[in-house]
């Protein structure tokens, strides 16, 4: 089994939720890392729904964004769902400049995100 | 822009490594912090140093640790100013396509250089493009 050093994760009925250890994903070396702990969580854990609850994170990078986007094109490749969650108002400006959040499901709060799984 | 009076500058050159301008970054924040600068300014500041100084060190230096990164950031309580010079031999920033087009929205990079423009009032690159200067006025949008 896989030991993941940058997320949480834990399982919600069918849902899995992942909280981001660092506040801050900015650092090539860890976005590398938590990159590959998320698409092992799709590609080899076969998770297919999948929530990142985003409240303990305070600033991310384009090069965050490029993990997420990566992320959404494995997940639907592998037939699954992802959404994103509690993401802070000035996080949430980033992914409206750059339009991706028309790319992703951000989803107000976590049980809200759940929920919108069952849909 | 003449007559400025600058309460803080900060000069130092980083090497080109991946990571290698998080203390000078933080460094940046303490003095914005000291000199009362708040969220969501110093937010935008920091995301527009961070993507500056990766694309410096990344395609600028293309990670060549016999290169720096030179970086120069004048404070005051009003206005920063951030100098930031590779020493690659620089890029067509008309040749940047807009990461929000339809073809680009699922290229995972090349958002780097609109998110300095969105968060700072000004974002200017040399003529060879291997020197970026920004500027931001305390509580001004990128459209002021």
């Amino acid at each position: 089994m896989a030991v993941n050093r940058r997320l949480n994760v834990s399982e919600v009925g069918d849902v899995t939720v992942v909280h981001f250890v660092d506040r801050k994903i900015l650092d090539e070396a860890n976005i590398q890392e938590l990159g590959q702990e998320l698409f092992e969580l799709v590609e080899q854990q076969g998770k297919q729904n999948l929530l990142l609850n985003f409240s303990t994170v305070e600033f991310l990078s384009s090069a965050a964004l490029g993990k997420l986007i990566t992320l959404d094109k494995k997940v639907k490749s592998h037939s699954g769902r992802l959404k994103f969650s509690n993401i802070r108002p000035e996080i949430y400006e980033v992914f409206k400049i750059t339009k991706l959040n028309k790319l992703f499901d951000i989803q107000e709060d976590e049980a809200g995100a759940i929920a919108a799984f069952a849909l | 822009m003449c007559n400025e009076s600058w309460a803080c500058l900060i000069e130092e050159r980083i090497p080109s490594q991946k990571g290698a301008g998080e203390a000078l970054q933080s460094r940046l924040l303490e003095e914005l912090e000291a000199l009362h600068w708040v969220d969501p300014d110093i937010f935008g500041i920091r995301l527009a140093f961070e993507e500056a100084i990766v694309n410096a060190i990344k395609h600028g230096n293309g990670h060549d640790e016999q290169k720096w990164v030179r970086v120069v950031c004048k404070l005051s309580n009003e206005r920063i100013r951030i100098e930031i010079t590779d020493e690659g031999p620089g890029f067509e920033l008309d040749g940047v396509p807009d990461p929000t087009g339809e073809e680009q929205l699922q290229v995972p990079n090349g958002r780097g250089i609109m998110l300095m423009r969105a968060f700072m009032c000004r974002v200017e690159y040399n003529e060879a493009g291997n020197r970026v200067v920004m500027e931001k006025q305390r509580g001004a949008s990128s459209d002021d």
